[in-house]
C-alpha cells in the first residue's frame, strides 16, 4: 500500500454537477463521523495493514474542508495515531475557496498537510453560481495569497470546462486567470453530466446548453496549449505541474498500486482486492464502530483485470506504461499479451511504441477511451 | 365408437371462431367463454390464455392459431362439444385467417359498441361469408358509456348486409350476454355434415413443432375419421405417415381414441419438418384416399424480404440454425443465403409482411441471443431487361444498370381504409404521397367512410399503418390484398460510404422522388452514424451520378477526463459499456454502422 484516501462526505453546498457520496452537512453525526473513521483505521490495523510507510494521504470529498477547526484537528489527530507522517512524501486535501478560512489553513498547516487542492473550476462569477459553486470569482486569490504566507507551496486548483452556456473566450479567460497565479499543479476536467445530479435532470428536461463536442474539444485543446505554454506539463489526461510537482497520490492510482480507501463510500485496493465501503453514513458508522469492515462489496483482481488496469490507468500518464515494469509485475512482455492490439492502435495514431514504454499519441490523449477498451476483454 | 353414435355426437358440434377488430375484445370474449363453460376455471384463468408465445401478449394479437374444446349443457337440456378456433389477428396473416374459418360453421362478429365496424373485421367478415358461415354477431363494451348499440346494428345491417336485429348485447369485461352468445351458438351455427364412413378429409388449419412428438398437426375432421395407428397422407405434398396419437386441446393436449366428423383437434405423426404440413392442405387415409382435396389450398408466397445479418461475422451459423429451428414452425418463412459486400455473410429472408418479419427478428435476438442487421425490406420487382428477359429481385442490390433495364414492374395491393369522415383529407394525401391511386369513396353513414386507393406495395410495407393511424389520430383501419404487378418508373439508388458503395443500403425508389429522397436520407444517415475516426462523406447516387451528399464529422473527444478519484471499477464499467455499444455496430469498409442506419432508408417520411 502507498497511499490513502479518507473520504469528507459533508458539504454546506451540492455542487449541480457532482455525484460523489456526499450529504449536507447540516444535523448530520459529523463528530461520531470521524471518530468512525478512526474505528476503521483500527479495523484495518488489527487485520495486519500498514500504514508505516505510506506516501501519501489525501483527504476529499465532499467536501474536507466542510469541517470546523475543531472537527479538522481531531481529523488530523486521528491521522497522525495511525499514519507515520514523517515517511509521508504528500499529505493533501481538497478544500472549497469560500471555506478555507485562517484558522483551518493553521490547522491544516499544523496537522502536516502539505499540499492543497482548492476546487475552484470557474473565474467567472455567472458561471460559478450556475453550477452551484457558493465562492466567487475572487475568493480563490485571496486564499492562495494567504495559504502561501503560511508556508504552503504545493497548491493546485482545480477547473471545468464544458459547462453549460460556456464560451471558448470564458475558458480561455479562465486559464488566463489560473495561470496568472503561477501555481506548481493544476487540473482540468471536462464537465460529465451524471444521473442523479441537477445538471442531469435538467438534461433530460432538455434545460442545459451543453457547449457540444468540437467546443468541448478545441477548449481541451486549449488547456493543453495553455499549459505547456506556461511550463505546466501535461501528465496525465487532467492533470498538469512543473516538473516534480506531480500529484503522487494520483500517480498511485495510474500506476496500478495499492491504498486504503477510508470512509463512507470510498474505495480502495488492498492485498489484491478493490473494494467499496458502505456509502449511507449511518451505516458506515455501524458497522465500523462495531469492529466489522464497513465494505459494501470487494473483488479479487485477476491477472488478467490487472494487466488491463495496467494499460487502462497507465495509458493516461503522458509517460505511458513502461515495459520493464510490465513485465516485471507480470512476467510477459507487454508486446507479448498485447501485440495485436497495440500495433492496431499504432496503425492509427493513436498510440506510440517508444523506448521504453508505450504512449497516447496526442490524438490518442484527445480519443483515450478508444484505446483504453482495446485492453479490455 | 359406431357409426350411430359418431352420428349422434356429431349432432351435437359447433365449431366456430371469433372475428374482431384488435381492442374489440376478442381475447376477453374467449377467456369468458372459456370460463363459464368451466373449460378453464377462473382460478387458473390467466388473462387471454390463448394467446400463448410471449410476444403475442406484449403484442396484444395472435399470431400461432389455437384451437380450444369446450363442454357447454344448454338450456334445452342437451349436452354439446364446442371448438372455438382462434384467428391471427393481422393482415400478414389473412391466408391462415381464410383456412382457420374453412374449419368452423358459424363465427361471432365481436364488434365494439362505442366504435363500430372496422376495415380488418370487414375483411375477415368477407372471408366467413365465402366459407358460408353463419355469423352471429355480438356488440361488445356494451357497458361503455359511449356505447350506441342501435347505431352499430345499423351498420353491420348496411355494410355487410346481415341482419343484426338478434345480435347479442355483450360486455366480455363484466361478463354480460356470455350464456345467451353460448346458446345462439347453440341454435344458430349448423352442425357438422360430414359422413364419418366417408374417406377421411381432415382440413390443417395450423401446425407446430413439438421437440418431443415432433409436427403437430391442428386439423378439422371435415369427412371420415382417424386415429393412431392410420397411414395417412398430404395430398399436395404426396407425403405419407403413421399416426402417433390423436386428440383435441381443452385447452391442455388431451389424448382421444379417434376424431371423427366436426372434430377440431390435432394429431402427431413423427413428422419433423413443417413444411411437409402446409396450412389448407388436405390429410386423408393413405390406403382409403379421397378423390378430391378440400378446396381452397393454395401456396403461401413472401411478400417481403430482407436481409438478416448477424452483427458479429462468427455467429453466421449460429443464424442459420435459429432460422433453422424457426422454419420448423412456420412454414411461410423462407430464407437463403446470401452475400453482402458490406455486411459479409448472412441470409435473404421472405416474410409475409413486415409483421412477419419483425416478429422473427425479434425471436432471433430474444431466443437465439444474436444481434442482427436487418436491411431494408423489399418487395419483389419483376425486371424486363432490354433483351426481353424477365428477372423477379426482391434485393434492391441486385438490380440490372439501368441501360440493361427496358420497365420495372411492381406489386400493387387495393387497400380498404375505414375513416370518420374528418380524416378523409389526410388519408388522401397519405395516399397521395404514397403514390396511390384513388379508386372510390363509400359512405357507410353519415360520418364513416371507406377509401379505396391502390398503392404500390413497396410504399406499405414499412410505416404506412402507422403514419396513417397518426394521422388519423388512431380512428382509421386498414386492410389490404394483393391485385398484381403494374409498371412504375423506378430506379436504384445507391448510398456511398467514404465513397464505397454499400450494397445493403441500396433501395428502389421512384423516379419522381428521387432528389429528394436522396437529400433526406443522406441527412439522416448523417444523423445516426455516429462520428468517427476521420470525416466521412454521405453520398447518394443513382447510376453514376451523385444526387446528394452530407458529412459525418470526425471524433473531436472521447476520454474520460473527469474526477474520478479511486473508483477503477466505475472506469472499467464505463469503457467496458462503451465497448459493448461498438460491438452493436457493424464495420462497413472503415466505418462503424450502427443497426437502425440499414432500416432507415425506408423509414423517411416522418422528419
Amino acid at each position: 500500500m502507498r497511499g490513502m484516501y479518507i473520504h469528507i462526505p459533508f458539504c454546506h453546498q451540492i455542487c449541480h454537477y457532482c455525484d460523489f457520496n456526499k450529504v449536507f452537512f447540516k444535523n448530520q453525526p459529523v463528530d461520531e463521523y470521524i471518530e468512525s473513521i478512526g474505528n476503521e483505521l483500527s479495523i484495518l490495523v488489527e487485520e495486519g495493514h500498514s500504514f508505516k510507510n505510506l506516501e501519501t494521504v489525501f483527504l476529499g470529498g465532499g467536501t474536507p474542508t466542510s469541517l470546523s477547526e475543531k472537527q479538522l484537528d481531531r481529523l488530523l489527530e486521528i491521522i497522525h495515531q495511525y499514519v507515520d507522517i514523517g515517511s509521508l512524501k504528500e499529505f493533501s486535501t481538497e478544500a472549497n475557496p469560500d471555506e478555507l478560512t485562517s484558522g483551518k489553513l493553521s490547522v491544516l498547516k499544523n496537522g502536516r498537510v502539505d499540499r492543497l487542492s482548492i476546487g475552484v473550476q470557474s473565474f467567472d462569477t455567472e458561471l460559478l453560481k450556475r453550477i452551484g459553486r457558493t465562492h466567487g470569482a475572487d475568493d480563490p486569490l485571496k486564499v492562495i495569497k494567504e495559504a502561501r504566507q503560511l508556508g504552503f507551496e504545493n497548491i493546485s486548483i482545480d477547473l471545468i470546462y464544458g459547462l453549460p452556456g460556456q464560451t471558448s473566450k470564458q475558458w480561455e479567460d479562465t486559464l488566463d486567470k489560473a495561470l496568472s497565479l503561477e501555481l506548481p499543479h493544476y487540473s482540468g476536467y471536462s464537465l460529465i453530466v451524471e444521473p442523479k445530479t441537477v445538471f442531469y435532470n435538467l438534461m433530460n428536461k432538455g434545460k442545459l446548453p451543453l457547449p457540444g463536442e468540437d467546443i468541448e474539444t478545441s477548449m481541451f485543446s486549449m488547456l493543453i496549449d495553455r499549459m505547456e505554454a506556461a511550463k505546466r506539463q501535461q501528465y496525465e489526461i487532467s492533470n498538469f505541474s512543473i516538473p516534480g510537482k506531480e500529484s503522487i497520490h494520483n500517480l498511485i492510482y495510474w500506476e496500478n498500486d495499492e491504498y486504503a480507501g477510508i470512509g463512507a463510500g470510498a474505495h480502495g485496493y488492498l492485498k489484491g482486492k478493490r473494494y467499496a465501503n458502505i456509502g449511507p453514513l449511518k451505516k458506515y458508522m455501524e458497522n465500523a464502530d462495531n469492529g466489522t469492515r464497513p465494505i459494501i462489496n470487494q473483488h479479487e483482481v485477476t491477472k488478467i483485470e490487472s494487466m488491463e488496469e495496467e494499460m487502462f490507468l497507465g495509458l493516461r500518464k503522458t509517460a505511458g506504461v513502461p515495459f520493464n515494469s510490465f513485465e516485471t509485475k507480470f512476467g510477459k512482455t507487454l508486446l507479448e499479451v498485447y501485440g495485436v492490439v497495440i500495433e492496431d492502435l499504432s496503425n492509427k495514431g493513436l498510440v506510440e511504441v517508444a523506448e521504453d514504454s508505450l504512449k497516447l499519441t496526442r490524438k490518442g490523449i484527445f480519443r483515450g477511451n478508444e484505446v483504453f477498451q482495446e485492453f479490455l476483454k | 365408437m359406431n357409426h350411430e353414435e359418431r352420428l349422434a355426437r356429431q349432432k351435437n358440434i359447433r365449431n366456430f371462431s371469433i372475428i374482431a377488430h384488435i381492442d374489440h375484445g376478442k381475447s376477453t370474449l374467449a377467456d369468458r367463454l372459456l370460463e363459464k363453460t368451466e373449460t378453464v376455471s377462473s382460478r387458473e384463468m390467466k388473462s387471454q390464455t390463448l394467446d400463448s408465445m410471449d410476444l403475442e401478449r406484449e403484442r396484444g394479437i395472435t399470431i400461432k392459431l389455437n384451437a380450444v374444446q369446450l363442454s357447454y349443457t344448454a338450456k334445452n337440456g342437451e349436452d354439446y362439444t364446442f371448438h372455438l378456433i382462434d384467428t391471427p389477428g393481422h393482415v400478414d396473416f389473412t391466408y391462415e385467417v381464410s383456412r382457420s374459418l374453412a374449419a368452423c360453421e358459424g363465427a361471432l362478429l365481436v364488434v365494439d359498441a362505442a366504435q363500430g365496424i372496422e376495415a380488418q373485421t370487414l375483411a375477415n367478415v368477407y372471408l366467413a361469408l365465402d366459407n358460408d358461415l353463419e355469423i352471429l354477431p355480438v356488440i361488445n363494451k356494451i357497458d361503455l358509456p359511449a356505447a350506441d348499440p342501435d347505431k352499430v346494428k345499423q351498420e353491420i345491417e348496411d355494410v355487410i348486409g346481415l341482419d343484426a336485429s338478434e345480435a347479442v348485447h355483450a360486455s366480455a369485461k363484466a361478463g354480460i350476454g356470455i350464456e345467451e352468445i353460448l346458446e345462439q351458438i347453440v341454435e344458430k351455427v349448423p352442425a357438422p355434415t360430414g359422413d364419418p364412413q366417408a374417406p377421411l378429409k381432415a382440413l390443417i388449419f395450423d401446425s407446430h413443432y413439438d421437440q418431443y412428438k415432433g409436427v403437430i398437426v391442428n386439423i378439422r375432421i371435415v369427412e371420415g375419421t382417424v386415429k393412431p395407428g392410420d397411414k395417412i397422407r398430404m395430398m399436395a405434398t404426396g407425403k405419407e405417415f403413421e399416426v402417433i396419437e390423436t386428440g383435441v386441446f381443452t385447452p391442455n393436449i388431451s389424448l382421444r381414441d379417434e376424431l371423427s366428423v366436426g372434430d377440431v383437434g390435432f394429431l402427431s405423426a413423427a413428422i419433423k419438418n413443417v413444411g411437409d404440413t402446409r396450412v389448407g392442405d388436405t390429410i386423408t387415409n393413405a390406403k382409403t384416399p379421397a378423390s378430391e382435396p378440400l378446396p381452397g389450398y393454395r401456396r403461401l408466397n413472401p411478400m417481403v424480404f430482407c436481409g438478416l445479418y448477424p452483427i458479429d461475422s462468427s455467429k453466421y451459423v449460429d443464424l442459420r440454425e435459429a432460422l433453422e429451428k424457426l422454419e420448423l414452425n412456420d412454414s411461410a418463412l423462407e430464407y437463403e443465403a446470401e452475400t453482402s459486400q458490406a455486411l459479409g455473410f448472412g441470409y435473404r429472408c421472405g416474410f409475409l409482411g413486415l409483421l412477419h418479419m419483425e416478429i422473427i427478428q425479434e425471436r432471433i435476438e430474444r431466443e437465439f441471443k444474436i444481434d442482427l442487421i436487418t436491411t431494408a425490406p423489399s418487395v419483389v420487382y419483376n425486371v424486363v431487361t432490354t433483351d426481353g428477359k424477365e428477372l423477379k429481385v426482391d434485393n434492391p442490390s441486385m438490380m440490372p444498370d439501368a441501360q440493361k433495364i427496358d420497365h420495372v414492374e411492381e406489386p400493387y395491393v387495393k387497400a380498404s381504409i375505414m375513416v370518420p369522415n374528418d380524416y378523409v383529407g389526410s388519408v388522401m394525401e397519405l395516399c397521395q404521397q404514397k403514390r396511390g391511386n384513388f379508386i372510390t369513396m363509400d359512405y357507410l353513414d353519415a360520418s364513416r367512410v371507406n377509401i379505396i386507393y391502390e398503392l404500390p406495395l413497396a410504399e406499405i410495407v414499412y410505416d404506412f399503418f402507422d403514419q396513417l393511424k397518426s394521422s388519423t389520430k388512431g380512428y382509421a383501419s386498414f386492410d389490404y390484398e394483393l391485385i398484381g404487378y403494374k409498371t412504375s418508373k423506378l430506379v436504384k439508388m445507391d448510398i456511398l460510404l467514404n465513397g464505397e458503395q454499400v450494397d445493403a443500403l441500396s433501395f428502389i425508389v421512384h423516379r419522381d422522388f428521387s432528389y429528394e429522397r436522396g437529400k433526406a436520407i443522406v441527412e439522416k444517415l448523417k444523423n445516426l452514424i455516429p462520428r468517427q475516426q476521420f470525416e466521412v462523406p454521405v453520398q447518394a447516387a443513382i447510376g453514376q451520378k451523385i444526387v446528394a451528399r452530407s458529412t459525418i464529422k470526425s471524433i473531436g473527444k472521447n476520454v474520460l477526463a473527469k474526477c474520478y478519484g479511486g473508483d477503477i471499477s466505475r472506469k472499467r464499467k464505463l469503457l467496458e459499456k462503451q465497448k459493448e455499444g461498438k460491438k452493436r455496430m457493424k464495420q462497413v469498409g472503415s466505418v462503424e454502422v450502427p443497426q437502425e442506419a440499414f432500416m432507415a432508408v425506408l423509414k423517411m417520411d416522418e422528419d
